[in-house]
């Protein structure tokens, strides 16, 4: 089985700061890692692989040319191999934009059964281009997986976590999965693997590589506009309702109506 | 202090501490009150490649010699020494196979052990033999093509968790240590079995067990050197691992020296933090230059031994006799300055202290460190004109 997992670069500090004019990261300065995440995908791909004791997984990074030190991490841990997208047509990328142009690399690549993705970036925090990749390539998607059960040829079944639970569904392949932190413990890069991840040649694809319509990519293809960042607040209150039981029930029913669910 | 580590050194030392914080400290005061074997800290070793850093690239190593296994151990100490001294008890069993081993012996065990598949663990102590390890019990009478172990090996360190042991037995009682032979001895052998766990002061993760030979049978091909070479393999292997033990005194004095500057720094008393009284910092800066001289000094025993010096018992000696008594010394401080704190088992720095005091006696007791390099003294100067 051949596995691809796509890993993002993002800044090694638990304080993005966002530049107020444009609305977007600002990057200058402060020291790169593996988003965390996808530590857990890449764990998860060797995992997958070593279960079935054969198999390539290929990590897959798109950004500019220092994002090939969080490939050589990735090849650190155990990858077979990586591959950089990096060409300055992509820069400026939206979520739309950039699952596109990694779903062309997944085409290129070739023979890919399955794509992991960490759950989200903790830098844009987004949780968009994963699904989007999956789009992209016409496959399904489960997104928050927590459990892989059974790898089968054709089929895998996992488990999705949700805020009450978990779902198990059964995934017809090829298919793409964002993993949670649940999942696994990432390995740490041993000694052996830092030495192959030092010498390996990480090959780079550009635009004419990947053969992309060029009004897809980089910013001309991103038409998202950052207007504000926020969390979207999930509230819930309580009201004690006071009374004998037949007030209580007339005064529920009462609310219930009002908010047009009764 | 710079030590001018070489980029794979770098790399080692980094990764080590990297285990250390994130998956040794949290656990290691459990560990500690439950008595428990870290296999799981082993397995995050062995995949880490750190198992095989002194061994040669041939046998599945990296390559590296005691100064990596030094880092190594160092860095594990500074989170929890039990753990550090169940990695650094397998090298002391592999060494006699990498330094007497013959090509089919180290073929045999050497990539296991580089790979961390198995453990490994030196059986010389016994009851009535520990300082004095010419007083060894432990028999093997020639049969054939086979040995005949009778006895029992005592404070095994990997004991009962090991598969690979080296042992030392007397093959010819009446020659004295010139008597005594190593045998390769394999968990499983019939005849090979262990006693009960003790319980230690410190090092409590570690197991600490008796192996008992009751007439277990050991192929001559098990043979580690020579019949008589006992001794020589034992004592040649104890110079190359001492500064293990210092590497380990380091590391727990390290540790506990973090703890100390952080916890003075914090704590108030009087409106001001305990860190601007010079009787806390006068504490604190002899317990780091002690640290410091001791960490240059193994540093450079290690690295002597690993730049191919044939002569090292002396400075092995120092290194463990002096980082351990530094580590006792700086241990016993940092309990002080944390006060009624750092008497309780809610701070780390109470089993740091008692982690501590085992350096001072294992792999010879530093009165023996001291025989050892007074020895070597009087023969150097009497060589002199």
């Amino acid at each position: 089985m051949k596995i691809a997992v796509c890993i993002k670069q993002v800044p090694a500090t638990t304080e993005v700061k966002i530049n107020p004019a444009t609305n977007t990261l600002i990057r200058e300065g402060i020291p790169n890692e593996v988003n965390p995440f996808d530590l857990y995908a890449i764990e998860e791909a060797l995992r997958i692989k070593e279960r079935l004791g054969s198999g390539t997984v290929v990590a897959l990074s798109m950004g500019p040319p220092q994002a090939a030190d969080a490939l050589r991490e990735a090849i650190a841990m155990g990858v077979d191999e990586a591959v950089l997208l990096s060409d300055r047509a992509f820069a400026g990328a939206d979520t739309l934009a950039t699952a596109y142009t990694l779903a062309k690399a997944i085409e290129k690549i070739g023979e890919v059964s399955l794509v992991l993705c960490g759950k989200q970036a903790v830098d844009g925090d987004t949780a968009q281009v994963g699904p989007e990749i999956a789009e992209n390539l016409g496959w399904p998607h489960v997104t928050y997986i927590r459990k892989i059960n059974e790898i089968g040829p054709s089929e895998i079944v996992v488990e999705r976590m949700t805020d009450d639970g978990y779902e198990r569904l059964a995934v017809s392949l090829p298919a793409l999965f964002t993993v949670v932190k649940e999942i696994n413990v990432p390995r740490l890069p041993g000694i052996k693997g830092q030495l192959r991840a030092k010498k390996a040649e990480i090959p780079v694809w550009t635009a004419a590589d990947l053969e992309v319509d060029p009004g897809r990519i980089g910013l001309t293809g991103s038409p998202t506009q950052v207007r504000k960042i926020f969390y979207p607040q999930h509230e819930t209150t309580a009201e004690m309702i006071e009374g004998s039981p037949a007030e209580q029930a007339a005064a529920l029913l009462e609310k219930l109506r009002g908010l047009g669910v009764a | 202090m710079e030590y001018f580590l070489t980029e794979e050194q770098k790399m080692i030392k980094e990764l080590a501490a990297r285990i250390a914080d994130e998956r040794i400290k949290p656990v290691a005061a459990e560990l500690d009150e439950k008595e428990e074997f870290p296999w799981e800290i082993m397995k995050v070793l062995a995949e880490a490649d750190l198992c095989g850093v002194y061994i040669p690239q041939e046998y599945g190593g990296l390559g590296g010699g005691v100064f990596e296994q030094v880092l190594v151990v160092e860095e594990l100490s500074r989170a929890c020494s039990g753990v550090a001294v169940s990695y650094a008890a397998t090298g002391l069993g592999a060494f006699p196979i990498l330094m007497f081993g013959t090509e089919e012996q180290k073929k045999r065990y050497l990539p296991d052990i580089a790979a961390g598949k198995r453990l490994a663990a030196f059986a010389l102590t016994e009851a009535n033999a520990g300082s004095d390890a010419g007083a060894i019990e432990t028999t093997a009478v020639r049969d054939g093509d086979y040995y005949i172990l009778n006895g029992t090996k005592q404070w095994i360190t990997n004991g009962g968790e090991a598969e690979i042991y080296p042992v030392i037995a007397m093959t010819d009682r009446s020659k004295g240590p010139r008597g005594a032979t190593a045998f390769i001895v394999e968990k499983g052998t019939p005849g090979f079995s262990f006693g009960k766990k003790e319980k230690k002061m410190g090092i409590r993760a570690s197991a600490t067990r008796e192996l008992i030979f009751t007439d277990c049978r050991i192929p001559k091909e098990n043979v580690l050197g020579r019949e008589g070479m006992g001794f020589i393999v034992a004592m040649k292997t104890l110079d190359r691992t001492r500064p293990g033990i210092g590497a380990q005194a380091i590391g727990i004095a390290q540790g506990a020296l973090d703890v100390a500057v952080k916890y003075a720094r914090e704590r108030h008393q009087f409106g001001v933090p305990i860190s601007s009284f010079q009787a806390i910092q006068h504490m604190l800066a002899d317990m780091a230059t002690q640290l410091e001289a001791a960490r240059a000094l193994v540093y450079a025993t290690a690295r002597m031994i690993d730049a191919g010096v044939k002569e090292f018992s002396k400075e092995a000696a120092m290194a463990k006799l002096f980082a351990s008594d530094m580590a006792m010394k700086v241990t016993i401080d940092a309990v002080q300055i944390l006060g009624g704190y750092g008497y309780m088992r809610d701070y780390p720095v109470e089993k740091m202290m008692r982690d501590a005091k085992i350096t001072q006696i294992y792999e010879g007791t530093n009165q023996i460190q001291r025989n050892v390099i007074a020895l070597e003294l009087i023969k150097e100067y009497a060589g002199r004109k």
